[in-house]
């Protein structure tokens, strides 16, 4: 079982974090900050788990993001490693040539797909095919509403 | 950036858009306050706000949240969201409360009812919707709430089956906080069938959620075996095209194939119908296969997805450790992957051959390897795979290649990093002590951790070479030897001077013949070191030189010089000091015979297992290769060790408590003390515990009530004074600590007591004070008091410091009371009476009536009034026996004045005591400070 993914940049700015057991907040903050640190300094060519308090860590970087997340003890490292890259094709797919502002202005997005990847920290469709239909019907259900308010539509909401 | 599809919401991309052009933190800060208070003023104002507004606004909050803030509101707006019948604002809703799960129990009913409407919904989008929010926050109420509709969702013919996949993690997650929630019965067979549906991601879903039932119940699960075994061998064997898109990167669904093979290890053996077992054999035959297969992309994700499959069937084959052909087939396919490009790779590699190393069918085999090992222990870049190979060598280890393999840790120690260091000295010092052929062989390694990382050997390391020396005969002899000629380094590390002041102390007279290490030269040269050593180690020593006088009585007088040196105030260490004084009393006044017995060899210790194996067990709980081959079939060896059962409890002189499992930290006293029971008794109340009597502590609070100065708090290593003045409302203290003994008072730290309530009646400032108090050296902390308004009590000051290495602590009541605050007040009978009388409210009296301390002391009562801060007035009241007293006290927001009588009975040895005052609360509180004080 996966218990967070985090998302941040070279900077260390933390982009995106989905929590699959119930930590409290503080918590949450040491935990992304010690491991922001930690792998930020990493190098390049080293492996890309780790033994971390008592789970292992998967992660990898995509130009200038880095997807990180914790694992069980018995969870497979190299299956994890391709469930971040399941996602970041997803993303690819669904922004056409994705890059880290994309998930900045659209995190909300980025939340959705993930959730139809994951639910509960275990990977729950692997079918590429399938999830971006399922994104694809949320997409539809939404062309129809109202457009937005006149006020907005020129960024003064 | 591409154009999102959808609805963007153009004033949450300017918001953040302003966010990125921040120029400093400062300025996110206040952008962000600013929108924080403009969300908020929109949520509160009276125009209501629509759909898209506070989908907006919440959307804001989401990300503010994201950027590290706390958010406090916007709840309410957010579960509005979810019943919205725009499903774009019900998502933002429920991503709000997916993110910012707050268990508040109002809105968690509301919530609870928008989850079951979006439930009942056609639409399968929403239904999901639903579930991934209730797995999202998974909390008990989630649980009882949805037990009924979820596993029906599950297993229902009507059910689609993206809502089957959620529903099966959903309930995974459920069933993680309250496993009750799982239907029995029926429901078993049904579940476990899901792994023979159509679809693909249905089963993969369906097959997490079997492997959690199946470690709370394998028998109840024990069916999902069979369909387990042939779903994986149809994978196995189907060719990539067969599975469309559950194909990833030319392996055919890699996540269920790796779930699969999860699943068949909870079960052990995985199964005794051999029919399946052969199916499973050849499925997993079928995977080494795959392995030698030239690769059919170049990508990294392929060669990933295959070898996780790899992986996860060699630990399959690993847990059933009963198929000698498989075993060894896996571990020569880990072999190849030392070897491999991939640092992943190596570092896996050599992770699953730590376990294959345990089977007695591929230990040999893993044997092979070891070469290749060593030079990833000594070339890998990365500490983790360092680390990893380390743990491969321990585990590879056997009597056969052990003076290899401990010699190449050794070798690498000196440059090892320091992360892995202390881990590394355990294991070399468990290899040696469980392979040592020969044990001087294993004396030389542990001396050589000692040299080359000696800050890393623990207690647990140094004192285990000593009990096997002493078991030893054989070795005795050459540990002094060696031990001997170790010291004769310049700079030697201190746990060099303890092993080595422990091995010639017991055994040091096996190498004074030869004239280099005569008696004296060995005293000399462990007396080099004592000065640079530490108190601990210096006991040691101390230990060792008495044991030298029986060993060699012709050096007695250098010895006792040296006692006598330290058994005096140069000295600093209590315990030093009290044990030199001793040995040098014992070596005066016992005789030969009677020094022969006392300080005779240690006796053996009892055989055990090596205590070092717990400590390396601790440390890495789980993590820590058995090192100890498993017979096939039979359960894993239950090695815990039971060393504590022979723990020899501790002389009092360690009054440290020093946790001292083997009682090896101070040895010869150890021996003393024990047989001084019987030889030497008055020895033994010499050793007695002299700092165990906290409490013969004086406390002296209540004098202060009548006085401002003199010693407050006295025990036998502080004393506390005070000197204090008041004037109107404004009090100074200074508080004098004096430290009694002969050792620093270290981390001293006085902490004032009194709540910011009672603050706000009397303020009270305190300095801060050196945290450490030198021998004999007094300190002065400094207080000022501030009376706002009428108090009851005092401040309590908590003073704790460490003393010898034991903590220390005590509370004691400040004199502050509110009376240091009067100010006498002259006058006549006359207007005492007028205004006596004017203070007869039923609020402004108060009486006690006491019995008197004996002898009833008038002449003292009418000292203690005067100290106590009124005006004694005499001529005032017609007894002569009586006294009344004046006063006003002063606080920063009133004066209050204040009147006392105190009537004594001489018959009855009792005191009537009256207070007026104009405020109540005065009333009281003198009273009860006077109540008994006569």
């Amino acid at each position: 079982m996966m218990l967070f993914m985090l998302l941040f940049s070279r900077q260390g700015k933390l982009r995106l974090q989905k929590w699959y057991m119930a930590y409290p907040d503080k918590t949450k903050k040491k935990i992304t900050r010690e491991l922001v640190t930690t792998i930020l300094a990493r190098k390049p060519k080293m492996c890309s788990f780790l033994e971390w308090k008592d789970c292992k860590i998967v992660y990898k970087r995509y130009a200038s993001l880095y997807f990180c997340c914790a694992i069980e003890q018995n969870d497979n490292e190299l299956l994890t490693l391709e469930i971040i890259h399941r996602y970041v094709e997803l993303l690819d797919k669904y922004f056409g040539s994705v890059c880290e502002l994309d998930i900045i202005f659209n995190f909300e997005k980025a939340y959705f797909i993930l959730d139809e990847l994951l639910i509960g920290g275990e990977i729950q469709e692997t079918s590429k095919k399938n999830v971006l239909k399922a994104i694809a019907s949320q997409d539809l259900l939404q062309e129809d509403e109202t457009p937005q308010s006149f006020f907005d539509d020129h960024g003064l909401g | 950036m591409a154009p999102v599809r959808g609805d963007g919401m153009r004033g949450l991309a300017v918001f953040i858009s302003d966010i990125r052009n921040c120029k400093s933190k400062e300025a996110e800060v206040k952008r962000i306050n600013k929108e924080l208070a403009n969300i908020r003023s929109k949520f509160k104002g009276d125009k209501t706000l629509d759909g898209y507004q506070k989908k907006k606004y919440v959307c804001k909050l989401l990300f503010i949240f994201l950027l590290g803030h706390d958010i406090d509101f916007g709840h309410m707006e957010a579960v509005n969201l979810l019943s919205s019948n725009k499903y774009s604002e019900k998502q933002i809703g429920y991503l709000f409360i997916s993110v910012l799960v707050n268990t508040n129990s109002d809105l968690i009913r509301l919530i609870i009812q928008s989850i079951k409407n979006d439930l009942q919904s056609r639409n399968p989008v929403h239904v999901n919707l639903a579930l991934q929010c209730i797995a999202n926050i998974g909390s008990r109420d989630m649980a009882e709430s949805f037990s009924n509709e979820i596993p029906k969702l599950l297993v229902s013919g009507d059910t689609m089956d993206v809502v089957k996949q959620s529903a099966a993690l959903c309930l995974l997650r459920l069933f993680r906080s309250s496993p009750d929630i799982i239907p029995g019965g029926e429901w078993t067979s049904r579940i476990i069938h899901l792994l023979n549906d159509q679809h693909m991601g249905v089963v993969t879903a369906a097959t997490s959620l079997i492997d959690a039932l199946v470690k709370r119940n394998p028998d109840e699960y024990k069916g999902c075996v069979n369909l387990a075994v042939s779903r994986l061998s149809r994978i196995v064997t189907a060719s990539y095209t067969d599975l469309q898109d559950y194909t990833y990167y030319f392996v055919p669904a890699p996540w269920l194939s790796v779930k699969l093979l999860r699943l068949l290890q909870n079960y052990n053996p995985v199964t005794e119908e051999a029919g399946v077992r052969a199916r499973l054999n050849e499925t997993l035959e079928t995977i080494l296969n795959k392995a030698q297969e030239p690769p059919k992309s170049k990508k990294v994700q392929h060669s990933n997805a295959k070898n996780a499959v790899l992986f996860e069937a060699i630990n399959l084959i690993i847990h059933s450790d009963s198929e000698p052909n498989l075993l060894v087939r896996a571990c020569n396919q880990l072999g190849q992957f030392l070897s491999n490009r991939e640092t992943n790779l190596r570092y896996l590699a050599l992770e699953s051959m730590c376990h294959l190393a345990t089977s007695e069918f591929s230990h040999e085999e893993v044997k092979k390897h070891q070469e290749v090992v060593i030079l990833s222990m000594k070339m890998e870049k990365d500490v983790s795979v360092r680390q990893m190979a380390v743990d491969l060598l321990y585990a590879m280890c056997d009597r056969g290649n052990a003076e290899e393999i401990v010699q190449e840790m050794l070798n690498y120690l000196e440059t090892a990093d320091y992360s892995i260091r202390e881990e590394m000295v355990l294991k070399v010092a468990i290899l040696a002590e469980k392979y040592a052929t020969d044990y001087t062989w294993y004396v030389d390694v542990i001396l050589n951790l000692i040299r080359i990382a000696g800050d890393y050997v623990s207690e647990e390391v140094w004192y285990r070479v000593i009990q096997i020396v002493i078991n030893r005969e054989e070795v005795q002899g050459y540990a002094a030897k060696t031990v001997f000629e170790a010291l004769q380094a310049p700079a030697c590390h201190e746990n060099m001077v303890k092993v080595g002041g422990y091995i010639l102390g017991e055994f040091g007279n096996l190498i004074a013949g030869d004239s280099r290490s005569a008696p004296l030269v060995q005293f000399k040269l462990l007396h080099s070191k004592y000065h640079l050593c530490s108190p601990m180690t210096r006991a040691l020593l101390l230990s060792t030189y008495i044991k030298f006088i029986n060993l060699f009585p012709e050096i007695r007088t250098n010895i006792q010089e040296v006692f006598r040196q330290h058994s005096n105030l140069r000295s600093a260490d209590a315990e030093l000091q009290q044990r030199a004084s001793e040995y040098l009393q014992l070596s005066i006044v016992a005789s030969t015979d009677v020094l022969a017995t006392v300080l005779e060899e240690m006796p053996s210790f009892p055989e055990r297992e090596s205590s070092i194996l717990a400590v390396l067990k601790k440390k890495k709980p789980g993590r820590v290769p058995e090192n100890e081959i498993r017979e096939s079939k039979s359960p894993a060896p239950t090695s815990i060790t039971q060393n504590n059962t022979h723990v020899n409890h501790n002389n009092k002189l360690n009054s440290n408590a020093n946790a001292d499992l083997l009682g090896l930290s101070t040895p010869p006293a150890n021996n003393i003390n024990n047989l001084s029971n019987s030889n030497n008794s008055a020895l033994l109340d010499v050793l007695g515990d002299i700092y165990g009597n906290n409490n013969a502590a004086v406390y002296n609070t209540k004098k202060f009530l009548f006085k401002n100065n003199g010693v407050l708090f006295e025990n036998e290593m502080l004393q506390i004074g005070v000197k204090s003045e008041f004037r109107q409302n404004l009090g100074r203290l200074g508080l004098f600590y004096g430290n009694k003994t002969q050792v620093p008072l270290t981390n001293f730290h006085p902490v004032l007591q009194w709540s910011a309530e009672e603050a706000l009646k009397l303020n009270v400032q305190m300095k801060a004070v050196e945290p450490t108090l030198e021998a004999g050296a007094q300190i002065q902390q400094l207080l000022t008091a501030e009376c706002i308004e009428d108090y009851a009590d005092a401040p309590t000051i908590e003073i704790s410091f460490r003393y010898n290495g034991t903590q220390q602590k005590f509370c004691i009541k400040l004199p502050l009371t509110v009376n240091k605050f009067f100010e006498p007040t002259e006058m006549n009978a006359e207007s005492f009476f007028a205004r006596w009388k004017n203070l007869s409210g039923e609020q402004q009296r108060a009486q006690k009536v006491f019995k008197a301390a004996q002898p009833l002391d008038l002449p003292g009562a009418r000292n203690k009034l005067i100290g106590f801060g009124m005006q004694l007035l005499d001529q005032v009241d017609p007894n002569p026996d009586n006294m009344v007293c004046a006063g006003i006290i002063h606080t920063q927001s009133q004066q209050v004045g204040c009147l006392l009588r105190l009537e004594p009975n001489k018959q009855a040895q009792m005191f009537r005591l009256t207070i007026r005052a104009s405020k109540e609360t005065v009333t009281r509180v003198i009273c009860d400070l006077l109540a008994d004080q006569f």
